[in-house]
């Protein structure tokens, strides 16, 4: 028998069961499972899946920004060797799938809403065959009658208050920024950013009568499921994914795309499996941008430093009825003081390929931003940049009341600035120059919300005295694997060895999926929940309560009464789903993860290009439930900051909207060599209102904020500020000192 | 990437005998699978030239022969190449990655194409892909492109780092073709956009690249410095060769040559000029950049490339002038 | 043309080179001999993931037509180890944590691989001062020569840490002085 305990998560679970554990694993940096297939490259991914009879699609592209397809010259292309079948089916997708949409996104290829927009799927018997086929499709078109514009800053371009976004409105910020005795008033802006995860897009897809098997890259499988098909008008129950390993996603992967509907229709179509892996170009072109921003800051202090008043105001960029804006001043909202505020987000509706999540959506954008502005604050108010924000952390949530759940933000900045050496930072800039470098320190704070989404998941205690742990959760290179084993190895009483995780299938009990920084505190709390519930039983069977039972390396104890696993099952396995849903205590605390960033940078006093040297990250997000896979993430997200601080940036041409730099070539990701030693502090919190477990996320933390801590960093090395994200170097040699000229 | 017939060619002489029938060259294939794929490049006969006895480093009188099949990586491995040019070692690290210079090729690296995304993209205008078609970059997205010998035709730069060491040690690109060999000084190779963009070099129809020739060594500080928007595996901004000898002070002798400046490798003699029997000094390398960039335009994005250029210039003669003194 | 089937040498085993030209030298390690450790991330050359090694030396095994390595030696990362068997490099990588994804891991491992062979034979870097000395396994030289794998999880700093490790467990890198 199942049982499913009460799911939502309406008042903190005080208990801190995992602290009351005895086995020890719980926290521990232990290596991730799946590791030993990941270096051998035996870990499967989508595209490598081997199905008899299989073919190639190929995505053809738009080569218009907008318009209608008025003509397929499908007969030249069909008659190509090896071509199957020339599809452009109305279930096709013009779009990606925002994340936890669940539904299909705007269907029907013969409309064109922006360039490169897939509108036509060629498929052939291998993949050269159909790459040549794909290139060469002819097709025709009629331009739009009413277009809408490429450029957010356009006068054409409208501008909507996005649906989900209410201004956060209190006092009265005008005045409170005459009455200050420290005013900043700043405009800044950032560029989109793309995904750019290692592995491409890919699924595919085989029909087993009427039910649909794709094998896919994705991140949230159970919403997945459903959005594919609602795009074929299925009955989700027809539909199953497979994903136990997917190459990285970044938010890219969170719904589906237009490589998936494709495969799914050809499949169809043609009685046989296809497979589609779209280009890095077409990934580039067609999945998902982090929207530009335009951020205005305005920061009101008093004599102290201590702020009055705060605006963030952000105008961001969309497809006309898209759902989605990045929420730039989500951190905004319960970071810092000042209770005269304003703070809102606009979206301009332009012709673009569709803006999403990617990494951090909000924060990663705007926490560098409001950081870069606070840095500016704290040199006008003549304060220490670190002492500046601990004046300002506000007792409640400025506006709402609502309380904190945990901050660890004060030690974040005195345990960083301890690490890098904050001591010895000048606090002018200028002041420290090796052989042709500017040297300078920047910090910034970080802070991103905790989010739950509802997950369940099935634990299996077998007779054998292993466990298994089952949900459709994905790891994406968080280490999902690793942490969900040690939750229940810790439960349940059991060594690591002992208990399987098999991840990423939608036939297995439906977990968060992993986005938001919301996978393990999740589906983490999913497994913990199915183990207390096998606790309960065992303990009935040694007659005490679950949370009386002591298990240690299967061994279970109560007082006198002792009875390994295997005896206490005699034969039988015990399998129980647990679930959560997030309740009231999302809505009764203010919830994040907080942290501080410390960069060390030298700026080049010819060229100014821009070297981090060192970079320190301290970060507390409540219960570490894996010290390795945690600092990997915390790693992860810094390496992000370094791309959003100095070379990554989405180019699009102002004439049709097309991307420019559409390969890993020219939109720079960080490479080995721009990334020095980082450390990583990590802070031991509890946090009873984030999570059964104690814990909060921490899968995107690391990027929130980060960039500011460069930026700050390279004006204190060399004096210029730059308020346009990346600062490459054409925006910083105009403003550089003499370069012959040393400080005194 | 279109069919195509691959042939093997096992001498230089069967490789030009091939190309008497049409065809392309395919040696590492770094940059022509790469625009094959995209179908920039679309040849239907592709002639391998990796079995032909072009692979050879020879030192002789004359100087240091590196045959065309010379991989970039064993080119800057070599020995003789790290004591006496180490100019071209030095390029040729700063460029691409270690795993594309164990494949690409001196003579494919000569004749790299652009990397100009609209050159690039097979649904925009380019005049050297598509002879007539315009430029669609003049007034696009043009922050990567060159300030120096452009044309309303075209301002696409030469991507690479080795070829703008080969201009600073005055290399010479050895050919053969129909009508016979040729000895092509390679301030000569590359050619400037003009109204015809879409050749990039003076070869011949039928010609190939047999080897380049580095004449004796010149003794003199020699550094490659990269300017790029990520610290490795990146494209040059500007990039600056140098190859400075001083004397008692002052500057003997020295050769300056310049990428992704130009449309082509840049090497400017009157610059040169201006710094010989000088001093180093901020005033004179300002003077020598004034002399380097008088003619230069931007077009907005890639204005910024006139000030950095003057800037590497003087970081790099800096350097090395000092590094001369000592 | 002689009549002979041309192949190449994979992990140790002759395998007949593909009969269409354009495909790859990746493409035929994935989808005609199954090798898919090695992946493909961009197909152009710009990301590092689909290294192998050909005759020793790494190359991005995307922009090589499978039909010019007749008579190659070529190893792949399924030739380094296997899960119940890791290699010193591999092992280091799980220990130091040194992937996440893990798409872009066998290309780092491939590319490490022969990076130390590279080292141990004094090929210089970017990163190198004297070109006619031989270098020393330097973070900087490492971050330099690892350059043309990307990892966009930005295990970097965890990779870097599991090269050292080797590397200081392997005297033949040690002798930097030689």
């Amino acid at each position: 028998m199942r049982m499913t305990l009460a799911d939502m998560y309406n008042t903190p679970d005080e208990r801190n069961l995992l602290d009351t554990m005895k086995q020890g694993i719980i926290g521990k940096p232990l290596d991730r499972p799946e590791g030993p297939l990941k270096v051998t490259g035996t870990a499967t991914y989508s595209a490598e899946y081997k199905l008899d009879g299989c073919v190639e699609g190929v995505l053809v592209l738009a080569d218009i920004p907008q318009g209608t397809v008025s003509t397929i010259h499908r007969d030249d292309v069909v008659a190509m060797p090896g071509v199957l079948a020339v599809l452009a089916d109305e279930a096709m997708v013009r779009r990606s799938t925002q994340g936890t949409s669940g539904k299909a996104p705007a269907q029907d290829v013969q409309t064109v809403d922006y360039f490169a927009q897939p509108v036509a799927l060629v498929v052939a018997e291998t993949f050269e065959q159909a790459r040549e086929a794909a290139l060469a499709l002819k097709i025709e078109y009629e331009g739009a009658g009413n277009p809408v514009p490429f450029d957010p800053e356009s006068a054409d371009a409208e501008v909507e208050t996005p649906s989900d976004s209410k201004p956060v409105k209190g006092g009265d910020l005008e005045q409170a920024m005459r009455d200050a005795a420290f005013a900043i008033d700043v405009d800044y802006d950032t560029p989109g950013h793309a995904s750019a995860a290692m592995e491409p897009h890919a699924t595919i897809a085989e029909w087993q009568d009427d039910r649909l098997i794709l094998r896919g890259s994705y991140q949230m499988l159970a919403f997945n499921v459903k959005e594919i098909a609602d795009c074929l008008s299925i009955s989700p129950k027809k539909v199953r994914i497979i994903a136990p390993y997917v190459g990285g996603g970044f938010g890219s992967k969170l719904g589906i795309t237009h490589e998936a509907v494709a495969a799914a229709i050809a499949a169809k179509e043609l009685g046989r499996p296809v497979r589609v892996v779209m280009t890095r170009q077409q990934v580039f072109q067609t999945v998902m941008r982090r929207s530009e921003t335009r951020q205005r800051v305005r920061l009101a202090a008093d004599a102290a430093g201590k702020l009055i008043g705060l605006g963030h105001e952000a105008l961001v960029s969309n497809l006309p009825d898209e759902d989605f804006a990045e929420p730039v001043t989500q951190a905004t909202e319960f970071l810092y003081g000042g209770e005269n505020r304003l703070l809102k987000v606009e979206v301009a509706r332009i012709c673009r390929m569709t803006a999403g999540s990617v990494r951090a959506p909000g924060e990663a954008v705007g926490m560098q931003v409001l950081e870069a502005a606070m840095d500016e604050l704290a040199e006008k108010a003549g304060l220490d940049p670190v002492e500046l924000r601990k004046r300002n952390l506000p007792a409640k949530v400025p506006v709402e009341g609502t309380p904190y759940s945990s901050r660890m933000l004060v030690e974040a900045l005195e345990q960083g600035a301890a690490q890098l050496g904050w001591d010895r930072r000048k606090p002018s800039p200028c002041q420290t120059r090796e052989g042709d470098w500017w040297i300078g320190m920047g910090v910034a704070s970080a802070a991103r919300v905790n989010v739950m989404i509802p997950a369940e998941a099935r634990v299996t205690l077998n007779a054998d005295g292993t466990a298994l742990v089952e949900t459709d959760q994905t790891d994406i290179g968080t280490g999902t694997y690793a942490i969900l084993g040690q939750i229940a190895g810790e439960m349940l009483g059991l060594p690591i060895s002992k208990v399987r995780v098999v991840l990423g299938d939608t036939s297995l009990p439906a977990g968060a999926g992993s986005g938001g920084s919301f996978g393990a505190i999740s589906t983490g709390s999913a497994v913990m929940r199915a183990c207390e519930a096998i606790r309960k039983k065992l303990g009935k069977k040694l007659g005490c309560e679950g949370d009386a039972l002591e298990i240690t390396d299967g061994m279970a104890s109560h007082g006198e009464k002792q009875c390994s696993l295997i005896d206490l099952l005699d034969g039988e396995d015990m399998a129980e789903i647990g679930s959560i849903k997030p309740g009231k205590t999302f809505k009764d605390f203010s919830q994040a993860s907080y942290g501080a960033f410390f960069a060390e940078v030298g700026v080049h006093a010819f060229t100014g290009e821009v070297r981090v040297r060192r970079m320190t990250g301290a970060f507390g997000f409540g219960r570490v439930l894996n010290a390795k896979t945690a600092r990997s993430q915390c790693l992860g997200g810094m390496v992000w900051g370094i791309g959003s601080a100095l070379t990554e940036e989405l180019a699009f041409d102002m004439r049709d909207g097309h991307l420019v730099n559409h390969d890993l070539a020219e939109y720079h990701v960080p490479v080995h060599a721009d990334v020095p030693a980082l450390d990583v502090i990590l802070l031991e919190e509890r946090d009873a209102a984030a999570s059964p477990l104690q814990a909060k996320g921490v899968g995107e933390l690391g990027i929130c904020g980060a960039a500011g801590a460069i930026a700050n960093a390279v004006y204190n090395a060399c004096g210029v500020r730059v308020r346009s994200f990346p600062l490459t170097l054409d925006k910083i040699i105009p403003h550089l000192p003499d370069p012959f000229v040393s400080p005194a | 990437m279109k069919a195509f017939a691959l042939d093997h060619a096992t001498s230089a002489q069967g490789a030009i005998h091939a190309l008497q029938h049409g065809g392309t060259v395919i040696a590492g294939g770094t940059n022509l699978v790469d625009l094959m794929k995209l179908q920039i490049a679309a040849p239907d006969r592709v002639i391998s030239i990796r079995r032909t006895e072009l692979g050879e480093m020879a030192l002789d009188g004359e100087g240091l022969r590196i045959g065309a099949l010379v991989t970039n990586a064993d080119c800057a491995a070599d020995m003789r190449v790290r004591e006496h040019w180490p100019l071209l070692a030095k390029a040729i690290l700063a460029g691409a990655s270690p795993q594309l210079r164990n494949r690409a090729t001196t003579g494919g690296n000569l004749c790299q194409r652009t990397r100009c995304g609209y050159f690039y993209d097979t649904t925009q205008a380019c005049n050297k892909r598509d002879p007539g078609a315009g430029c669609a970059a003049r007034s696009g997205f043009n922050r990567i492109h060159a300030v120096l010998g452009t044309s309303d035709s075209c301002i696409a730069t030469y991507p690479g780092d080795m070829a703008v060491a080969m201009l600073a040690l005055d290399a010479v690109v050895l050919t053969e073709g129909p009508s016979g060999p040729r000895e092509i000084p390679i301030a000569a190779f590359h050619r400037m956009p003009g109204d015809d963009p879409s050749r990039d070099n003076v070869l011949e129809a039928g010609e190939l690249i047999t080897a380049v020739r580095l004449p004796a060594p010149t003794g003199g500080i020699q550094l490659y410095r990269k300017v790029r928007d990520r610290a490795s595996y990146a494209f040059a901004l500007v990039s600056v060769a140098v190859d400075v000898t001083m004397d008692q002070g002052r500057i003997a002798r020295c050769a300056l040559a310049f990428g992704s400046l130009g449309t082509v490798p840049w090497r400017d003699p009157a610059v040169e000029q201006v710094l010989i029997g000088e001093e180093p000094s901020a005033a004179l390398f300002a003077k020598a950049a004034n002399v380097l960039l008088k003619d230069a335009k931007g077009l907005g994005a890639n204005d910024f490339k006139i000030p950095l250029a003057a800037r590497a210039l003087a970081a790099t003669l800096n350097e090395a002038t000092q590094a001369g003194k000592a | 043309m002689g009549s002979s089937i041309a192949v190449a040498i994979v992990n140790g085993v002759p395998k007949p080179l593909p009969s269409d030209p354009r495909r790859t030298l990746l493409d035929w390690l994935r989808e005609d001999l199954a090798l898919t450790g090695t992946k493909k991330g961009c197909d152009h050359g710009q990301c590092g993931a689909c290294t192998v090694l050909v005759e020793g030396r790494r190359i991005n095994s995307c922009l090589s037509l499978a039909q010019l390595h007749e008579s190659d030696t070529i190893e792949t990362i399924e030739s380094i180890g296997s899960a119940d068997n890791l290699s010193a490099l591999q092992k280091a990588f799980v220990t130091h944590d040194g992937f996440q994804c893990g798409y872009c891991t066998p290309g780092q491992i491939c590319s490490a691989k022969a990076m130390m062979q590279e080292l141990a034979e004094g090929w210089a870097s970017a990163q190198t001062q004297d070109l006619t000395e031989r270098p020393l396994p330097t973070p900087e030289e490492l971050r330099e020569r690892m350059s043309g794998n990307l990892c966009r999880c930005g295990a970097y700093s965890n990779i870097i840490a599991a090269l050292e490790d080797v590397i200081a467990s392997d005297a033949s890198l040690q002798g930097a002085q030689a």
